[in-house]
């Protein structure tokens, strides 16, 4: 904090930066979203924006796209400040941005979407979609991005509909892109494919704002780097005089984290076993493919991976939110076939799921009832049908206590905290179910350092208590640090087993990409490589 | 029996209803609900007579009954769109009020609750080749039918094959990904739920030019087989129509099987009947568009 | 720390805005006809508050509102839209007034309980049905219970062919062990009001949706699913059975809704006898916020619109009753939505 560098020049002579956004501030409600930040782009360069989930990378990027009004702050583009009211004023001045959730109507085609709001028209009123197909065609063509222009977007592969998306802002005649964490659900391939296409672009003299928390990709592709941390800038500078280590430790703040103490024990009997599980994702394609693992009492399995390669889908099986095609699961010796939640948390299921919100609380409930999602029906919580609110708040006044929740008031409601406290909560609640099995899914994703101390030191401590403890993390330093044994899954298979004694991020790495057995190292999604900026 | 007396028969009571839910495939599209078809029906049929009674001309009649339904659509796309509340409960409060209003504005220039007093009807149109027609003839020469024939074609390429449409549906659904384009959400919305209250209010005429009069609750429920049709032709207007020609096909069995032992009433449910089977996946799985219902927040959009 | 609290109470206050903006828009209306607004909702508050009798039908207006005001609010808490209460209060209705009629000889200490059990069971028999098309099937409950408020109307009055009195559209009397007393016989200043026993179990009814909300574990499960429906479902809350579980309740009360009128007043089920009060129940549950408290109030508030119409209906038309009803929906929702963005903003 205290060496912070000052936000990072443009460095490229006298030609007024592409973008300069200068003192932008904005408040979310009580969050201070980003707070006096200044950031140039150079015309023609690529500039990664990293930090932290939360750090401000996104609202900053939505101001510049005009999808939000900044309290207060400039926005510049080629030297003229501009007003960007919404995003067709973006569009104008020549911006372009592909978002982290695509921003595609699925029930039209590739050409329409691309077209969307500049149609070519016939007889004056008439989409004339062969002009459509062929425009889209022909762009596609020019940039190298391949795509079916009559196919309808939802039934694509993520990849594809990445190339839309681009395709979408070229075709707006977009200068400068901004990627909102690109590779964020793009298999290996996939990613290699973006990363030569962007190289591509940036050839062709378009500037690129490539936001990401994946230190690999700055390395592989920027020319410059700018830190965000808590909606501040903390930091930048040339992409090639900054170290990994020294990224890392601007986003988080501090030198990364020393290993947590941990003791060695002795393999004992499995209480969770996976076997020979197959089951689809939500668009029924497939997710799991034939994964078996056992996780035996006192010991933690961490499940490596990037985003998306089936581990939510394996956990919803274990947790029973998804019916899985084939395969079982037993928990603590009992086969859990076709068994609703309920009856496997009786088993001894306990699940720390991957989205606070979306599933792990009830937001607009108070923290005494969140706190009994799930236990509502444990017997020393009411009388018969009756739920006792004096016993609720009572368990719930300990609970705060005891897991540091703050503030520890049971009459607040859970979405009134912030996020490492959500998680607090979470936590709270699940551990002291008393299971014997515990699933847990990116347990510190957008937490803060102290609430996330706080709750790797209570796995720890689970484990250590002889819980049998399934870890899933996109976070290589968390599951390396915390996990006995780790797995790799990469497209819905387990393809890879290791322990951290015996392994290093970079090995994961390749791994999780599905190229261990090819050999090299492709620095766009291998481990820590050092190197330079994008060659092109 | 006269089988063509019946197709007419059919015809003419599905008019009302094809108007309605193909002014509702442009709401829907467009991400709105429209469950205020029957109130902007009323107040169509009002407008008709009020400017039928005023005037004396079926054509001002049809005019004042679009400015009413337009009226109506306007306050359901205020609570709707520039307000983002319900949906659902914006269209029964519409309801409730085009049926007081109606009723109030009855007593204040017809003296009566209940009913207005005769107006003229819509004029039958001498279509060379048409009127000849056995029984049709009748029913096809009357402009408020053609021009519902047509609307229907036009409106089905409107939705699927303008520029227009195309912007409509995705708004509808994906509203950020249309804003990301520099589309204007609001308009379109406003303009899908607009052509509906027209669409609508143009059936209320229909009903009010067939009967010469206004009547307290005249529409009586077709607003909500209106939105049924729309569902079981699957938010398309093509699909629509062929629903409401079967509804008004089974509505026109029962008013031949009136007085006869057989049990009218239950065929009288065939429309809510086959609705509730479409929606269960019964006759194919109908998939709203995909926004049809969520207010568009850009503050909370992406 | 002033801020939330401040903004918890306008958040709060948006019904009373909505009213009182309604209030304001009907004034127009009365205006417009060449009335004094202020003469005329000062008739309305005297008819209404100003009399025992007044009171009385205020009360009797207020009776099934209350019910169809839970019943829709219950829904709402499980995150279900039922718009059937219409259709649920008919069926019921029309089946315990059979019931009463059939078995008219049997004492009140059978009859009675045996006529409201028949109203319960085929309210909630009615409303468990687009319960089971949503879980089963994932049809949405808003279309299907529109479509079985007018598969209700039908049903009742092809059943009613075989049932109804010659040449009229009512069931036959049901036995005096049926009935429901009227409140004047405990209150005679209520004198001549139909207000009847339907008031007492209303309010009764409400203290146990009250008690089952918050109090009980069904409750809690209820809310969870109406708040976060995926949470619900990791809490171990079976989603569709609940689902069932809530329509059925709310059909259930909605089926007490027709014991004002069937039970209390006429002693017999008359087609079209509920005037539409399953819709108004939407409005009072939106008003009343979804709690039995609010709701009781609600009720009683549009009880007493309902009636104060009636009594000046001589210089105003009543209707303008319904025009204030749907413009205070109208206007609530609308008023909650600024509001609430209005609050986020102080918030921040």
């Amino acid at each position: 904090m205290s060496d912070a560098a000052a936000p990072p020049a443009a460095s490229t002579g006298t030609r007024a930066p592409a973008i300069a956004l200068r003192d932008i501030t904005r408040r979310f409600g009580a969050v201070l979203a980003n707070d006096r930040v200044s950031l140039e782009i150079a015309p023609g360069e690529i500039h990664a924006l990293v930090g932290e989930n939360g750090a401000g990378k996104s609202t900053l990027m939505r101001m510049l796209y005009g999808m939000i009004q900044p309290d207060a702050g400039t926005i510049a583009v080629d030297g003229r400040v501009v007003r960007i009211h919404r995003p067709a004023d973006a569009i104008r001045l020549g911006l372009g941005m592909v978002h982290q959730h695509f921003m595609l109507v699925d029930t039209l085609t590739v050409a329409e979407n691309v077209v969307l709001g500049r149609e070519p028209r016939r007889a004056g009123l008439g989409v004339d979609r062969t002009a459509a197909e062929a425009r889209v065609t022909a762009l596609a063509d020019r940039y190298r991005l391949p795509v079916p222009a009559r196919a309808r977007v939802g039934g694509l592969p993520v990849g594809v509909q990445q190339r839309v998306e681009i395709l979408k802002t070229l075709d707006q005649g977009a200068r400068v892109l901004i990627l909102d964490e690109p590779t964020a659900v793009l298999t290996p391939q996939e990613v290699d494919d973006l990363f030569r296409m962007l190289r591509t672009l940036h050839a062709q003299g378009t500037s690129i704002v490539l936001i990401t928390h994946k230190l690999a990709e700055v390395k592989a592709l920027a020319e410059r780097v700018t830190v965000m941390r808590a909606g501040r800038v903390v930091g930048g500078g040339e992409a090639a005089a900054l170290t990994t280590a020294r990224i890392a430790e601007l986003m988080v703040g501090r030198p990364l984290a020393d290993d947590l103490p941990r003791v060695a024990r002795e393999p004992e009997a499995p209480l969770l076993e996976v076997r020979t599980l197959d089951a689809d994702d939500d668009r029924g394609l497939p997710a799991v493919r034939r994964v078996s693992l056992t996780v035996a009492a006192g010991e933690v399995l961490g499940i490596a991976g990037v985003e998306g390669n089936g581990q939510s889908e394996l956990i919803e099986c274990i947790a029973g939110l998804r019916a899985p095609l084939r395969g079982e699961i037993v928990i603590a010796g009992r086969t859990m076939h076709g068994r609703s939640p309920r009856e496997r948390a009786a088993a001894g299921l306990a699940h720390i799921p991957s989205d606070r919100l979306h599933r792990g609380l009830v937001p607009e409930m108070s923290l005494a009832e969140n706190l009994a999602l799930g236990r509502h029906r444990e017997r020393e919580l009411g009388a018969g049908p009756l739920l006792d609110r004096g016993a609720l708040v009572a368990r719930a006044g300990r609970l705060l206590a005891d897991y540091d929740v703050r503030p520890p008031d049971p009459a607040r409601r859970a979405g009134q905290l912030s996020g490492g406290n959500q998680q607090k909560l979470i936590a709270a609640r699940e551990l002291s179910r008393g299971a014997s099995v515990l699933i847990v899914a990116h347990p510190t994703r957008g937490v803060d350092l102290g609430a996330a101390e706080s709750i790797h030191r209570r796995l720890l401590a689970e484990r250590d208590r002889g819980r049998a403890v399934l870890l899933v993390s996109s976070e290589l330093s968390e599951i390396l640090t915390l996990s006995d044994r780790v797995c790799v899954m990469y497209e819905g298979r387990i393809v890879h087993e290791t322990r951290p004694s015996e392994t290093d991020e970079r090995t994961l790495g390749l791994h999780m990409t599905g190229r261990a057995q090819a050999g090299g190292a492709d620095a766009a999604t291998g481990g820590d490589t050092a190197g330079g900026g994008a060659a092109s | 029996m006269d089988a063509l007396l019946f197709v007419a028969a059919a015809l003419r009571i599905s008019v009302p209803y094809t108007l309605a839910a193909l002014g509702a495939t442009f709401s829907e599209r467009g991400g709105v609900i429209n469950i205020a078809l029957e109130g902007m029906m009323l107040s169509g049929a009002l407008g008709y007579v009020l400017g039928a009674h005023a005037t004396g001309n079926p054509w001002i009649g049809l005019a004042a009954a679009l400015a009413a339904g337009l009226a109506t659509g306007l306050i359901h796309a205020l609570v709707t769109v520039r307000f983002r509340a319900d949906q659902i409960t914006s269209g029964l409060g519409i309801n409730l009020l085009a049926a007081g209003l109606t009723k109030f504005i009855l007593t204040q220039v017809f003296h009566s609750s209940s009913n207005s007093t005769r107006v003229v009807g819509m004029p039958g149109w001498r279509l060379a080749g048409l009127e000849n027609l056995p029984a049709l003839g009748s029913v096809l020469a009357t402009p408020l039918v053609l021009m519902t024939v047509a609307l229907v074609l036009v409106g089905q390429a409107a939705l699927f094959r303008s520029v227009f449409g195309l912007r409509l549906r995705s708004v509808g659904e994906r509203p950020e990904a249309a804003a990301t384009l520099g589309l204007p959400v609001t308009f379109y919305r406003y303009a899908g739920v607009l052509i509906s209250g027209a669409l609508a209010a143009l059936g209320g005429a229909w009903l009010a030019s067939e009967q010469h009069s206004f009547t307290d609750g005249m529409t009586n429920g077709r607003g909500y087989i209106a939105i049924a049709a729309m569902i079981v032709g699957k938010w398309s207007p093509l699909g629509a129509a062929a629903a409401c020609l079967l509804f008004g096909a089974a509505e026109a069995l029962q008013i031949t099987l009136q007085g006869s032992a057989f049990p009218t009433e239950l065929l009288q449910t065939l429309p809510y009947v086959v609705t509730m089977l479409a929606l269960a996946g019964f006759i194919g799985r109908a998939i709203p568009p995909r926004a049809l219902g969520t207010p568009y927040d850009p503050e909370h959009a992406g | 720390m002033k801020a939330p609290s401040r903004a918890a109470l306008l958040t709060a206050s948006a019904p009373l805005i909505a009213v009182a903006l309604a209030l304001l828009a009907g004034a127009g209306f009365i205006a417009a006809i060449g009335e004094d607004p202020l003469a005329i909702y000062a008739l309305m508050a005297r008819e209404t508050l100003g009399t025992g009798y007044g009171i009385g039908q205020t009360l009797f207006k207020a009776t099934p509102l209350v019910f169809c005001g839970l019943s829709v609010g219950l829904g709402f808490r499980a995150g279900l839209f039922n718009i059937g209460v219409e259709g649920q209060l008919t069926v019921a209705a029309f089946a315990a007034a059979l019931v009463g009629a059939a078995l008219a000889h049997l004492p009140a200490i059978a009859l009675l309980p045996l006529t409201l059990a028949t109203a319960i069971a085929t309210g909630a028999l009615w409303g468990a049905v687009p319960g089971v098309l949503k879980a089963r099937f994932g049809s949405h409950e808003v279309i299907n219970t529109i479509m079985l408020n007018f598969i209700a109307a039908a049903l009742v009055s092809y059943l009613g062919r075989g049932v109804f009195e010659p040449a009229t559209v009512r069931t036959a009397e049901i036995g005096a062990g049926a009935t429901l007393p009227r409140l004047d016989l405990l209150w005679p200043v209520l004198r001549g009001s139909p207000a009847n026993l339907a008031l007492p179990i209303a309010l009764a009814v409400a203290a146990l949706v009250g008690v089952l909300l918050f109090r009980t574990r069904l409750g809690f499960e209820l809310r969870a699913l109406g708040l976060n429906a995926p949470a619900a479902e990791y809490g171990g809350i079976p989603i569709g059975a609940t689902q069932v579980k809530a329509m059925a309740l709310s059909g259930a009360i909605a089926g007490l809704a027709g014991m004002n009128f069937v039970l209390g007043y006429k002693h017999f089920f008359e087609l079209g006898f509920s005037a539409g009060v399953g819709f108004i129940g939407i409005a009072v549950a939106l008003l009343g916020r979804n709690h039995p408290v609010g709701i009781t109030i609600a009720a009683l508030f549009f009880g007493g619109l309902l009636y104060g119409g009636l009594a000046i209906n001589e210089r105003v038309p009543k209707e303008l009753v319904e025009v204030l009803l749907a413009i205070v929906i109208l206007l609530a929702i609308s008023v909650q939505q600024v509001i609430e963005r209005i609050a986020r903003k102080m918030a921040a």
